[in-house]
């Protein structure tokens, strides 16, 4: 049974309930008005009465179905749907995933040789980052959680930019501050990621209700997070909070199987994250399968004229699998088999769904991605040798950002130390920091 | 793989001068145990808390062990093999979620069921701070001895590892610190982390062990095979002297014997260096003792300055030993900033800061 087609019957058995009601409402009272909800629980107005006991069953719901645009393998299934992007488009969507696709072997690599300290990769979640993005405005506000550098790459964020971060150095946005991975950019409208999980999310939910209420907003905030994020408390918070202050905020989860080690089966029993969204907390949902990236696109653009138009939130579900490790300090392949990473590396891989309809379409050239992919590989390795040479930010700077003036204590300590470092130069790495 | 080993290649043609290496800032002194004990082994101090709770699942069969990726062996493979032994109703993951593992824990505990959680990092423990805080400390003396749940241990790694930046890194100790109704304790290696753990497991009131982490795999020791504990609420004196107390816990007690080390060679200063073990209770009586003894005392953490566990122990110590101190009571710590990647080697209370220190107070 299909999930409207329960939603349907559901209601129509509530006003049948309501009939029933209104009709010995009458008996009471000839003159109550039948819509009258003067008597209706005030935490559930809408509900109808029974009298017959049933537990309503979590089978008693069919689960909400996964919109697709393309099949396995790269044609279009309903033409109506096909959101027609020029191949301008669909190159720049093609050649970002690549881009990130490239880039996070060679920086996973340069983690294991010990250049930097710790990297996290992308694969096989590219679609469900290039296709949102593609669908935003500039102007969109974003929280992410850590696993998005697909968004930035799309919105421009460039080469030297992350490799300068996951090497700390003084040309990395966030001063050395954070480990590698935690990018964040003003100019691209892109909130500086935190490790902590699902800490995001109700943030992303005030920044919403915020922009709300400026004048003739056309901005809405857009809150990257994970299956497994989506249990802390935070999450929770945030969803209710977004439904009940009514906030243009787009709730983005990547459902992509394992938080870590540990698998979806064991992070809820409901229907995912899509799931709660109508019945648990009262919010628009979609779910989309997140290795198409038309799916994405096309979802991502209706839930944004959908949240502006009624300042309502959305719960977007993308559904994918992790074929990259959770980290560099992470060996998958301890809690789940090479056959099942190897399946979604390469039959179900977002990138060769779109190199597919590339090919059917006649505007996929063997020779100029295979140029291009060695361009962003000679580009990268390049980059790596120079941002490694880079000195790191002054070591006076551990004390700046704490406050927005820096307090007497501080000042204090920042002096203490420097007398230390003065005093004691040889056993200090100086020469790699800036003076 | 074709692409990886090409990668390979040519990462490897990158000459640099500057690649990220994440140097110690210690040096471990491992633990010898007395003459005769006879059945040992070499382990880790992840093998031997693994070992621990091998023994209190073995021991007392209400006893569960959970926690975000405990099932596969946990993210610092303290749990390795345990569901496999015990079954997974016994040890398994939970959802990812701190203050829901803190409260079911609370929930098993008060059954009179021993809980065992993990935390993963001590910097992801604060959205459980409300139930360990409000609710596990307070079980006993707000139901006036009615309920507790006595019968439950964190396990939350913490502390330095070389590049874990803000959010892998922090000693939070001093917040659980200020929370009457916990035990908090830290250890040193993996000998003290088996024998702390059995003894919170049986402890009857809520306990919290941080556990250095870069410890989990650095620390080696013989460590006997059989149960033990080890007392809560003592701490250790490790090396005697009659000059000056160091006084640390975790890691910091290996850069502080090495600091005893340097300071005797350097100046020919006899250092009593004391591992505190215990945050709360902690074990007044001893450090007391050993500041009337030396007239000095240095304090040393990985934590912030202002408010760290540092600052109990002075004011605690010039209140109880004023008369017998020779110089201001001197704290080296991490300093009131958040923790920061690049510039940790400049953040932490390395031996070099430790020792001009030291030489500050002896030269009072």
């Amino acid at each position: 049974m299909s999930f409207l087609r329960k939603s349907v019957q559901l209601f129509n058995a509530a006003k049948q309930n309501a009939k029933m009601l209104s009709g010995v409402q009458r008996s009471y009272s000839a003159t109550r008005n039948p819509v009258d909800d003067r008597y209706a629980f005030p935490g559930a107005r809408d509900a109808a009465f029974v009298n017959s006991l049933k537990l309503t069953m979590p089978e008693d719901y069919a689960p909400i179905p996964i919109y697709r645009v393309m099949d396995r393998d790269g044609y279009i299934l309903n033409e109506q749907e096909d959101p027609q992007l020029s191949q301008e488009v669909i190159e720049k969507m093609f050649r970002d995933m690549l881009l990130l696709s490239t880039m996070d072997k060679i920086l996973y690599e340069s983690q294991r040789q010990g250049r930097i300290s710790f990297y996290m990769t992308n694969f096989g979640e590219e679609a469900s980052h290039i296709g949102s993005a593609a669908a935003l405005e500039m102007r969109d506000l974003i929280y992410g959680q850590y696993r998005e550098a697909g968004v930035l790459v799309w919105r421009g964020f460039r080469i030297d930019q992350f490799i300068d971060q996951c090497y700390g150095n003084d040309d990395d946005l966030g001063r050395g501050k954070q480990m590698p991975v935690h990018y964040g950019s003003k100019e691209l409208n892109f909130v500086t990621i935190s490790s902590p999980l699902s800490t995001q999310i109700p943030q992303a939910v005030g920044a919403a209700y915020a922009l709300k209420r400026q004048p003739n907003n056309d901005s809405c905030v857009v809150c990257y997070f994970g299956e497994g994020a989506a249990s802390e408390g935070d999450a929770h918070a945030a969803f209710n909070f977004a439904a009940t202050l009514e906030c243009p905020v787009i709730l983005f989860c990547r459902n992509n199987g394992f938080a870590i080690s540990t698998p979806s089966n064991e992070q809820y029993r409901g229907d995912g994250i899509a799931g709660r969204g109508p019945m648990g907390y009262g919010i628009a949902t979609i779910r989309v399968d997140g290795t198409d990236v038309f799916a994405v696109y096309n979802a991502m653009k209706r839930a944004r004229e959908y949240t502006l138009r009624e300042n309502k939130p959305v719960v977007l579900e993308a559904l994918a699998y992790r074929v990259s490790h959770h980290s560099t300090s992470d060996d998958s392949t301890a809690y789940r088999s090479a056959e099942e990473i190897e399946m979604w590396n390469t039959l179900e891989h977002p990138i060769s769904k779109l190199k597919s309809y590339m090919v059917h379409k006649g505007w996929f050239n063997e020779k100029q991605e295979t140029e291009f992919v060695s361009g962003v590989r000679k580009q990268v390795l390049k980059q790596i040798a120079i941002s490694e040479k880079k000195l790191k930010p002054n070591w006076r700077e551990m004390f700046e950002g704490v406050y927005a003036d820096m307090p007497e204590h501080l000042q204090e300590q920042q002096r203490e130390l420097e007398q230390h470092v003065e005093a004691h130069k040889q056993h200090y790495p100086l020469k790699s920091f800036k003076q | 793989m074709k692409v990886s080993t090409l990668t390979r290649g040519l990462l490897s043609a990158i000459k640099s001068n500057a690649i990220c290496s994440t140097r110690s800032h210690f040096t471990y002194y491992p633990t010898k145990l007395a003459q005769g004990v006879r059945d040992v082994q070499k382990m880790n101090m992840f093998q031997a808390i693994n070992n621990a709770m091998d023994l209190g699942l073995e021991q007392d069969s209400s006893a569960l062990l959970f926690g975000e990726d405990v099932g596969f062996g946990g993210v610092f493979r303290c749990s390795m093999n345990l569901r496999d032994k015990y079954g997974k109703d016994r040890v398994f993951n939970t959802p990812l979620c701190e203050q829901g593992i803190a409260g079911f824990a609370i929930g098993v505990a008060n059954t009179g069921a021993t809980a065992i959680a993990e935390i993963q990092f001590a910097d992801y423990i604060f959205p459980s701070f409300d139930q360990i805080v409000n609710e596990a400390a307070k079980y006993r003396y707000r139901s006036g001895g009615l309920f507790d749940c006595g019968s439950l241990t964190f396990r939350v790694p913490c502390g330095a590892v070389g590049h874990g930046a803000l959010y892998h890194s922090q000693s939070p100790e001093a917040y659980f610190a200020h929370t009457p109704g916990l035990r908090v304790v830290i250890p040193r290696g993996p000998i003290k982390a088996k024998g702390l753990l059995l003894a919170c497991i049986k402890d009857p009131n809520p306990c919290i062990m941080f556990e250095p982490k870069t410890l989990y795999r650095a620390a080696v020791e013989e460590v006997p095979t059989e149960s033990y504990t080890e007392e809560l609420g003592k701490c250790d004196i490790l090396r005697e002297g009659t000059d000056v107390t160091l006084i640390g816990w975790g890691t910091q007690v290996h850069v502080l014997l090495e600091v005893a080390d340097l300071a005797k060679k350097q100046l020919d200063i006899d250092c009593e260096v004391i591992d505190l073990v215990s945050v709360l209770p902690w074990d007044t009586k001893t450090i007391c003792n050993s500041a009337n003894k030396t007239g000095r005392v240095l304090i040393a953490h990985e934590a912030p300055f202002t408010q760290g566990f540092g600052s109990e122990l002075a004011a605690y110590i010039q209140e109880k030993c004023f008369l017998r101190l020779e110089a201001p009571i001197k704290r080296v710590t991490g300093w009131d900033t958040p923790f920061p990647h690049v510039f940790e080697p400049f953040y932490l209370p390395d031996k070099h800061r430790c020792l001009a220190a030291l030489k500050e107070i002896v030269n009072y």
